[in-house]
């Protein structure tokens, strides 16, 4: 594989999170009924007009702003010309040659660890098409267009990822960066966050790119890296066979885990652009990108950096923690609030909290443990009253509603027992049950420490202070 | 008005542009060309149809071949007669479920779907 | 010269004249729609100016109008007929834009012209034929059938608003609304002897007017006065937030300043327009009008449009562009025709427009098709947008030294039905004079100035951007000292 190299640009679509659509004043709630959030514009009924909703231009205003885009002063929607079913007018409006943001970048890191940038090389709006139902009418296939007219910001990157990780590493950056702005759920599930990737591969060191083919409608990160990998492998193959790879469009088949070709798009579409008539170009003012730019939030790769000078965190651990604005405005409360230190915040919310989140499937927004209430944990492990085995049953304890750190660890009885004259005799009484064992201690297998330290945890039901039992243990073994 | 007199009044047109040259005389479009424009337009043509269009369309692109020569250089398109700006609306929702009438003019629909015969994809 | 005319026949009637006889109580809305309703059934074979007739609705709503003038309730057209253009989209009325595939349609939705006409208090008496998708100039593309000049009825009156042309021109309606692209509705006004109101683009909403040419297209009144279109228009204009093109400007009284004169109105004739291309007498007439304005005070001013040579072709690029994507959504799966037997999706597509369409749609839409096509959308449609430019500037500069641009509106009269269906440019050259209106987005009017062997002619005014008010005083004075326009053809008087 090494004297190929991979060249992927990918084309990810993000539903943007406004109320209504972008041309018209249809609500864009998903899971509604058929066609009951398709009005006359939305169903592309003979009069009627696009009108521009003023959010979606915020919003892609903020998108260009956070990828230190530039933000055009002046953009013109384009009719793209198709016809399929599931697009009313058989025009979509989009953006062609003037589309609202241009350029930006972001950060990732490669497959070998270092930081790459990734240029973007434009991200426009459109309009997206309704959904085609095609196993559940006999012979037809159903059409709705509810999802008709939702905008979409399409967000394009240069060929410049190398690997699918690299891909899948990009696309998490989108995702996260369009989730804290708010300006979208990212819900893949649902579609508001799609992927297509664009995959080729060329012999190392030739300098003209090779044909490449897409890949559509990839909706986890997870089948972005599988799809792409397929493809990677299928390409080389094609070549090394003495064969040539067809510029196509491809679906990835997530149960086969293949990409085949769509036989539907065999026939290349001339989608014959041009500035659509019905609107006017979209100017927009310094003043109101000034605006927008004081209303963006602290960006997710400045507060991971800030994490990490801050609060002296692993890299790892920031950018973990800072994936999404609600984990780390979680992270950063309990951090504010614990006496004790920062990273033992991270290693809990990283670690048990997250594991519970998942397994009920909870976001972190509806965690049953507060950022205050988990504080109120930690510093009891900070101040000794628990140890941190003993704080894991805490926890369950908390998850399930039963109380604060401190109701139940008094309720349970779970303190640590530190006094010294209580544990030297539990230790002395180990120590007398187990001569074998102190006699091989004592000939040198000093692994054997952790046993008698096991003992003294039994025998106090995992109240007693490790540390303490460890060196009283020492003290009269030695 | 006499056919003559038409091509004499287009050639007079011609005429009163700034820098007149006279373009080649184009070639009339093909028969795969027309039929590639109805496919890509969706127009079904019958075959006594198509002959027609073909001679038709070539004379319609003939006759708008003379914008060759007009002096557009340094030009902006006109995208639109008003040096008007976009307005944009509020992010309000403002429609209702309308289905059943918006339906009423639809030629087939099951379960609130609209139907077309199935495609493969 | 404005005679008393209480004692006209209702048809024959101004829209203002009628509205003074209503609050008069002279007669009611009842018996002035009864009475045209009959005009209009004796008259509809003959003509086919209409597609639909809404008489059972007109009547009730007759009835309210005069139930609401009873009461001094009612807006400034209560209880008035007029009729829409079957491009507009009316609520719960079939609307078919001339087309086979929109034959059965009920629109669900009132356009905003349709919507603030009715609010004004007028009465719809029903859709008016047309050219298929106002795609014409002489009313024979449309799958209804043609319409007949009521000035000579082997001749077309125009189009494509020709049969609102028609029935103003014939009396059975003393109003209609029009749309005007190329100039639909001043070429059929000047072929039936009659007033054409076309308005700056984004003077008046186009929503729920069915698309042609979006850039171009823009709704207007065909009336037998000035004054009657100054009426309508203030009900009609205004911005409108459901059409983004739509300007936002303040809407003048169109009535207030018809009387201003024309004392020292500078009106420009363009030298291109009297050239071979025009009639001779049509020429002469048209002199003459201009001759009568100035003796009434306004000066004639050479005018020089360099590139309005360019206007027809320029015209036909942009306008099949616009309209072969405006016309993409008519596919068969929502609404409108949608053939039998299909085999697949390609089928349903290529078999409803093919058989729902019409020969000159087909055509505008892949003459359209062809000139966005991949490597033609430089040299043909960015070029025509460029030329528009040209001959906007052209007009700007023009508008620099004269207020109106004046010349004629036809290059001939009304011409025989059938003679010109043959070879696509002879009717394109029609529009003419119309053309460079549209592609600059200035308002135009055609008045009747004369008759050439019995046959109206008409004068055209254009003007600068909002300059509506200017063209209808204008208009309206030259109709203070000529009667051309209370000329009825003989089979209708």
């Amino acid at each position: 594989m090494s004297r190929w190299e991979v060249v992927i640009g990918l084309e990810i679509h993000t539903q943007l999170a406004t109320n209504s659509k972008i041309f018209s004043g249809s609500s864009t709630a998903y899971g509604a009924e058929p066609n009951t959030q398709a009005s006359l514009v939305d169903l592309g009924y003979p009069g009627v007009l696009p009108v521009l909703n003023v959010e979606v231009v915020r919003m892609a205003a903020m998108f260009g702003l956070a990828v230190n885009a530039t933000v055009a002063k002046r953009s013109i929607f384009a009719r793209k010309n198709y016809f399929y079913p599931d697009l009313p007018k058989g025009y979509q409006i989009s953006q062609y040659e003037l589309p609202i943001v241009v350029g930006g970048e972001l950060f990732i890191r490669d497959d070998a660890g270092d930081e790459k940038r990734i240029r973007i090389t434009r991200a426009h709006l459109e309009e997206d098409a309704g959904k085609s139902v095609h196993d559940e009418f006999e012979g037809s296939t159903g059409v709705d267009l509810n999802r008709a007219g939702t905008p979409l910001l399409e967000i394009v990157s240069e060929p410049d990822l190398r690997s699918a990780k690299e891909a899948v590493a990009y696309m998490r950056k989108i995702h996260s960066i369009v989730r804290y702005l708010e300006i979208s759920d990212g819900n893949m599930q649902e579609g508001s966050f799609r992927c297509d990737a664009n995959v080729s591969v060329r012999q190392v060191g030739q300098v003209e790119f090779g044909t490449r083919a897409e890949v559509k409608n990839l909706n986890s990160f997870r089948f972005v890296e599988k799809a792409i990998n397929f493809e990677i492998a299928r390409q080389i193959d094609v070549i090394e066979d003495g064969g040539v790879v067809v510029q196509e469009t491809r679906l990835y088949d997530s149960d086969k885990d293949e990409t085949r070709s769509m036989r539907s798009k065999e026939e290349a579409n001339d989608y014959r652009y041009f500035p659509d008539p019905d609107l006017l170009p979209i100017e927009i003012e310094d003043s109101f990108v000034e605006e927008v730019r004081r209303s963006l939030p602290e960006l997710p790769h400045v507060k991971c950096t800030r994490f990490i000078a801050e609060y002296a965190l692993k890299e790892a651990d920031a950018e973990i923690l800072t994936v999404s604005r609600p984990l780390a405005d979680f992270y950063e409360e309990v951090a504010k609030a614990t006496a004790g230190d920062s990273q033992i915040a991270a290693n809990w919310i990283i670690g048990d909290l997250s594991a519970l989140l998942n397994r009920d499937n909870i976001d972190i927004q509806d965690s049953p443990i507060t950022p205050t209430a988990l504080a109120g944990l930690l510093d009891r492990i900070t101040d000794d009253t628990i140890s941190g085995k003993i704080a894991k049953e805490v926890f369950d304890g908390m998850s399930t509603g039963e109380g604060s750190a401190d109701e139940i660890i008094a309720a349970k009885g779970l303190q640590q027992i530190t006094d010294v004259s209580a544990l030297d005799a539990i230790v002395a009484a180990v120590i007398d049950t187990n001569p074998a064992q102190v006699a091989d201690y004592r000939a040198g297998k000093e692994k054997l420490l952790g046993f008698f330290v096991g003992q003294v945890m039994k025998e106090t039901g995992g109240k007693a202070n490790p540390g303490q039992v460890n060196q009283l243990i020492k003290q009269k073994l030695s | 008005m006499h056919k003559t007199a038409c091509i004499i009044v287009a050639a007079k047109f011609v005429g009163y542009l700034v820098r007149l040259e006279i373009p080649d005389r184009p070639v009339p479009l093909t028969k795969e060309q027309v039929q590639h424009i109805a496919i890509l337009a969706r127009l079904q043509l019958e075959d006594d149809e198509f002959e027609d269009v073909v001679s038709k369309l070539s004379k319609i692109v003939d006759f708008v071949d003379q914008l060759q020569a007009a002096p557009t250089e340094n030009v902006v398109p006109m995208a639109h007669p008003l040096n008007m700006s976009l307005r944009l609306r509020a992010d309000d929702i403002t429609e209702a479920d309308n289905r059943d009438r918006n339906q009423e003019n639809a030629p087939s629909v099951d379960s609130g779907y609209y139907l077309v015969p199935r495609v493969i994809e | 010269m404005t005679a008393s005319k209480a004692s006209d026949a209702l048809y024959l009637q101004t829209l203002t004249e009628l509205a003074r006889g209503l609050a008069g109580g002279e007669f009611s809305s009842r018996e002035l729609t009864e009475s045209l309703l009959e005009r209009i059934d004796a008259h509809q074979k003959s003509l086919n100016a209409f597609i639909t007739l809404t008489a059972d609705e007109a009547l009730a709503e007759a009835d309210l109008a005069d139930k609401n003038r009873a009461t001094g309730a009612g807006g400034p057209l209560q209880g008035l007929p007029i009729v829409h253009k079957d491009l507009f989209c009316t609520a719960g009325v079939r609307t078919t834009c001339g087309s086979k595939i929109l034959q059965d349609f009920v629109s669900p939705y009132d356009a905003t012209v349709v919507a603030r006409l009715k609010s004004a208090g007028a009465i719809m008496l029903g859709k008016t034929n047309m050219d298929e998708f106002a795609m014409g100039s002489s009313n024979e593309t449309s799958f209804f059938g043609a319409v007949t000049n009521p000035w000579d009825q082997k001749t077309s009156p125009g189009g494509s608003s020709g049969g609102s042309a028609a029935a103003v021109a014939a009396r059975l309606v003393p109003a209609a609304t029009g749309t005007d692209t190329g100039g639909s509705i001043r070429q059929p006004a000047a072929l039936t002897g009659t007033v054409g109101l076309k308005p700056t683009y984004g003077r008046v909403s186009r929503f729920g007017m069915v698309a042609f040419a979006s850039s171009l297209d823009q709704a207007g009144v065909i009336t037998r006065s000035a004054e009657d279109a100054a009426l309508l228009l203030n009900a009609m204009a205004g911005v409108d937030p459901r059409d983004s093109t739509s300007a936002d400007q303040p809407i003048p009284d169109y009535t207030a300043t018809l009387s201003d004169s024309v004392k020292g109105l500078r009106i420009g004739v363009v030298r291109q327009h009297f050239d071979e291309g025009l009639d001779d007498e049509c020429g002469k007439t048209v002199k003459t009008a201009l001759a009568a304005l100035e003796d009434a005070g306004a000066s004639l001013v050479d005018v020089d449009l360099p590139n309005i040579g360019l206007s027809v072709p320029t015209y036909y690029v942009v306008a099949p562009a616009e309209c072969s994507s405006n016309l993409s959504r008519f596919d068969g799966v929502r609404f409108g025709h949608r053939a039998d037997n299909l085999k697949d999706l390609l089928d349903l597509y290529c078999r409803s427009r093919g058989e729902g369409f019409g020969a000159e749609v087909k055509r505008r839409i892949m003459t359209g098709t062809y000139v966005l096509s991949a490597g033609y959308y430089d040299a043909y449609y960015l070029k025509a947008q460029k030329v528009r430019q040209l001959i906007s500037r052209d007009f700007n500069q023009a508008f620099e030294n004269v207020d109106v641009i004046a010349g004629p509106t036809a290059p001939t009269t009304a011409f025989r039905l059938g003679e010109k269906t043959d070879d696509p440019i002879t009717m394109y050259l029609n529009d003419i004079y119309t053309i460079g209106a549209n592609l600059a987005g200035l308002p135009g009017i055609s008045v009747p100035c004369g008759l050439v062997k019995k046959m109206p002619v008409g004068l055209q005014l254009v003007g600068p951007a909002f300059a509506e008010a200017s063209l209808l005083s204008c208009a309206h004075q030259y109709q203070q000292i000529t009667d051309w326009h209370r000329q009825a053809p003989e089979a209708f008087r």
